[in-house]
């Protein structure tokens, strides 16, 4: 007999229950996203009067997981990114040379001349001894300024790999260096695309790595891929080099170790300066953005020990003369050193905006990228066209909803109800576990939900109709209705399961939206499964066991 | 009085016209696959690189003037249609912009974007640009093998699931039937040019997926026959099973086309695309776990008595009944 006992019952409604409480948070978007945001807020130690407000926008004790809006819907930039390894090879090698050359040269009564062949690939250094004879020496030489690779896989391998060719020593990175290097470089890179995107202070930006030398990132709400691109793109190089003269003249001839840049602000005024910088970026610890005694904005620094050691020294030496404070390539000011700065912290002024001297901060934090990146993949999605995504969506949700529902009740009465029913509950269940997941949802996404609403009642047609024919021979309509279970269930898995295999093929494979579409077909069929197979068939026990019915009908 | 579309004892035959509905999918499927090769699809910026502009303008689009806008720019191959949706009124108008992937670049630079969204804003001022998509070339390679990829290897699962469930013969028939409305889906992409896509591989494995629940549960109920009616001709049996689950059938067919008839016209043109090849794929999904999926199996006959192991002939004994 149809029998339920009481502790599987209570599960199965702590479950929808559950499922009720998960999803809520989702009918009142706006008002949680904005009391988590000001939540996250009060945990970093900020909090006020305002930010307590919002905080309190959304019951804390209420579950506040929310499903996340997927870029195409709420519009925003994406980006694929690979990261050009070999550069760093390039820049080995040319770091390489002079080693090289010194080592040859303290045996030259050997091994003769050293010239370097230029011209070649970049990631190998061709070197020429003019004592073709002595190859063989050379090459030890240069072997040994090898170093054993430092990565816990490199397994004792040395970095450089040196062969001969007549004349010629080649010196190569190695196979085990160079997968070191290209970790290395990626995840350098990683973590600087991360620190620039997050200084800007954007909700919730995706940054991945993916695969071998890629990464993947996805801001929302921010304008264009083309912004994204600026703010990662921009390598700040930051110097600060003694002034030799102010000129007006461009083509001016600096003289020998020296270089002539632009003024940033004040039009045809150059700078000639030494080229050997004081300090530069690359010791800078912090930069935050500030305002001078005169109230106009400026960015404040502060160097690491090395660094604030050299330009200590360099102020006590050059007090009164000028100093140029250079930013890629452009001469932001040239102060006249008033007195020794001993500390290793100062303030560059400018004429900044507000909005410059926190993008100048950002900058100067950052650093320099290892090697450049070049976009794959750009999209740009505009918030707009996101929220009419939504709506369409919605609507298009409600309207099948609403077909289906009436359909099914006007095909199987009271039986088609207990459906719909099960139906509002699998919506439910859906929204629960995505939100409980944090998974992002796409506008094919909703797609995917929309079709778990005409596929769901799936598994309850198949039941319905089961006991349709069960009632024509059994004896009785709860035999019946228990046969229809019994015997519709092979058909339920069966057809399940392989739209699952599609859906696990289709969330390995996909990316982006067609993974959103995977997650909620996936966990449609999942929910949907249950509330046939669990939901309905309580409601009609429920029902069963209050009307006794001699005869239904389905 | 409730809603029958399907009476309750149906006893169509099915295979009455078995040529004809076989030689129709046959048919179907060799027009798809030349029209696939002869027409080509159109391949979304996914699969073939380049950049997709979306712009929306206040006044009509004037696919000509904006042809004649870009054209100066030398950007090769360009291709303007406009886009149309219920849901936009008078003063939304849009078009979809695409520009083929340019040489010895991965994605399209910043300047050329902005050279076109400028020379567009040249025709009409009020044009914006809600989305701008760029693939290059490198990505779109690798997102093609990934799609054929995902394709064969959710036919290849499901073949050792429905093999490892049931017998052979009928893993082969649900295979057959994949195939068939696979094909027919590309085929109808073809033939009316709709842009193919990501999203529609992402389609296609959906009515894999749907279109082998359908198929499944006509052979579930073809399995449980098996055992019942140990004597019944395969080709009855086959019959008797299909009436059977048919307004089982018809009903999930019909709940699901309800659903995705209100996405299909409501969802906007975003997804539009998507949208149609899911129902279309139900369609011929439906059509062919009747006619097709059923077909091989006779063909292909099935061992009948599980019980008795000793007779190995016993399976081939209902093998020619159509053939």
């Amino acid at each position: 007999m149809m029998h339920i006992p009481t502790w599987r019952r209570a599960l199965i409604w702590l479950v929808c229950l559950g499922g009720l409480l998960f999803a809520l948070p989702n009918l009142f978007y706006d008002r949680v996203e904005r009391s988590n945001d000001a939540r996250a807020v009060i945990e970093t130690g900020l909090s006020d009067a305002e930010l307590q407000a919002e905080a309190g926008l959304w019951p804390e004790w209420l579950p506040s997981g929310l499903v996340n809006l997927g870029l195409d819907l709420r519009g925003g930039a994406h980006l694929l990114a690979e990261v050009q390894v070999e550069e760093v090879y390039a820049a080995r090698m040319e770091a390489m040379w002079p080693e090289v050359r010194d080592a040859l040269a303290a045996q030259r009564d050997k091994v003769g001349f050293v010239t370097r062949e230029e011209g070649g690939d970049p990631s190998e250094l061709r070197v020429r001894i003019s004592e073709a004879s002595e190859a063989a020496t050379a090459l030890e030489i240069v072997r040994g300024l090898a170093t054993p690779v430092a990565s816990l896989t490199g397994g004792g391998a040395n970095d450089i790999d040196v062969r001969a060719e007549g004349p010629e020593i080649i010196v190569t990175l190695s196979e085990a260096e160079r997968a070191a290097t290209d970790d290395r470089t990626i995840r350098q890179a990683l973590e600087i695309v991360r620190r620039r995107i997050d200084e800007v202070g954007t909700r919730e930006p995706t940054i991945q790595r993916q695969g071998e030398d890629r990464i993947l990132i996805e801001v929302p709400g921010v304008g264009s891929a083309e912004e994204v691109k600026e703010i990662i793109g921009t390598t700040a190089q930051l110097t600060f080099q003694p002034v030799v003269s102010r000129t007006s003249d461009a083509n001016e001839n600096p003289g020998p170790n020296n270089e002539i840049l632009p003024s940033l602000d004040e039009q045809g005024v150059y700078y000639i300066l030494e080229r050997n910088p004081v300090v530069t970026g690359e010791e800078l610890v912090d930069a935050q953005p500030a305002f001078d005694q005169n109230g106009r904005p400026a960015v404040n620094f502060r160097f690491n020990p090395t660094g604030a050691r050299a330009f200590g020294d360099y102020t006590a030496e050059n007090i009164g003369s000028p100093f140029a404070i250079v930013l890629d390539e452009e001469v932001i000011s040239a102060p006249v050193i008033q007195s020794h700065i001993p500390g290793g912290s100062g303030i560059i002024t400018g004429n900044f905006t507000v909005e410059e001297s926190t993008q100048l901060a950002v900058l100067l934090r950052a650093g320099a990228l290892p090697a450049g990146l070049e976009f794959l993949e750009e999209r740009t999605i505009g918030p707009e066209l996101g929220a009419d995504s939504i709506e369409a969506g919605k609507l298009a949700a409600m309207v099948g909803a609403l077909a289906v529902i009436v359909f099914m009740i006007l095909t199987y009465g009271l039986f088609g109800v207990f459906a719909t029913v099960a139906l509002t509950i699998n919506m439910i269940l859906i929204f629960a576990v995505l939100s409980i997941l944090g998974a992002t949802l796409t506008l094919p996404g909703i797609a995917g939900i929309v079709l778990t609403m005409g596929m769901a009642v799936d598994a309850n047609v198949l039941v319905y109709e089961r006991i349709r024919e069960e009632l024509k021979t059994a004896r009785g309509p709860a035999r019946a209705i228990d046969l229809g279970y019994e015997k519709a269930l092979s058909a339920i898995l069966d057809g399940n399961v392989t739209t699952l295999i599609t859906a696990l093929i289709l969330f390995l494979v996909g990316s982006g939206p067609v993974r959103g579409f995977a997650v909620t077909l996936g966990l449609g069929i999942l929910t949907s499964v249950f509330t046939a197979i669990f939901v309905t068939r309580l409601l009609i026990v429920m029902w069963f066991e209050r009307r006794r019915p001699k005869t239904i009908e389905v | 009085m409730r809603l029958r579309i399907v009476p309750d004892d149906t006893k169509i035959d099915f295979f009455r016209a078995a040529k004809i509905t076989f030689g129709a999918s046959v048919l179907a499927m060799v027009v798809s696959i030349i029209a696939a090769l002869a027409l080509g699809l159109n391949f979304g910026i996914d699969f073939q690189g380049g950049t997709t502009i979306r712009t929306e303008s206040e006044s009509a689009v004037d696919v000509g003037e904006y042809r004649n806008a870009i054209a100066p720019l030398g950007l090769g191959d360009v291709i303007i249609t406009e886009v149309f949706d219920p849901s936009f009124g008078d003063d939304k108008n849009v078009a979809s912009v695409r520009i083929q992937a340019q040489d010895g670049a991965e994605s399209v630079s910043a300047e050329t974007i902005a050279a076109v969204e400028a020379a567009l804003q040249g025709v009409d001022p009020t044009v914006s640009f809600p989305s701008v998509e760029s693939v290059g070339p490198k990505v779109s390679g690798e997102l093609i093998q990934s799609a054929i990829f995902a394709v064969l290897g959710s036919l290849a699962a499901i073949l050792f699931y429905i093999w490892l469930r049931f017998e052979w013969q009928f893993a082969v028939g649900a295979i057959a039937a994949l195939v068939h409305d696979v094909t027919l889906t590309i085929g109808i992409f073809a033939a009316f040019q709709i842009k193919f896509d990501l999203a529609i591989i992402a389609a296609l494995l959906t009515i894999v997926g749907y279109s082998i629940n359908d198929t499944v549960v006509v052979f579930d109920r073809a399995r449980e026959n098996l055992r019942k009616y140990k004597t019944m001709p395969l080709r009855a049996l086959l019959n008797l099973s299909a009436n059977e689950t048919l307004s089982r059938t018809v009903m999930t067919s019909g709940t699901t086309l309800l659903a995705l008839l209100a996405l299909l016209v409501l969802g906007g043109d975003v997804i539009r695309g998507f949208v149609f090849a899911i129902f279309w794929g139900v369609i011929v999904g439906t059509y062919s776990s009747i006619y097709v999926a059923k077909n091989i199996v006779l063909m292909l006959g099935v061992k009948r008595d599980w019980d008795k192991k000793d007779d190995p002939k016993a399976g081939t004994q209902f093998a020619n009944i159509d053939a």
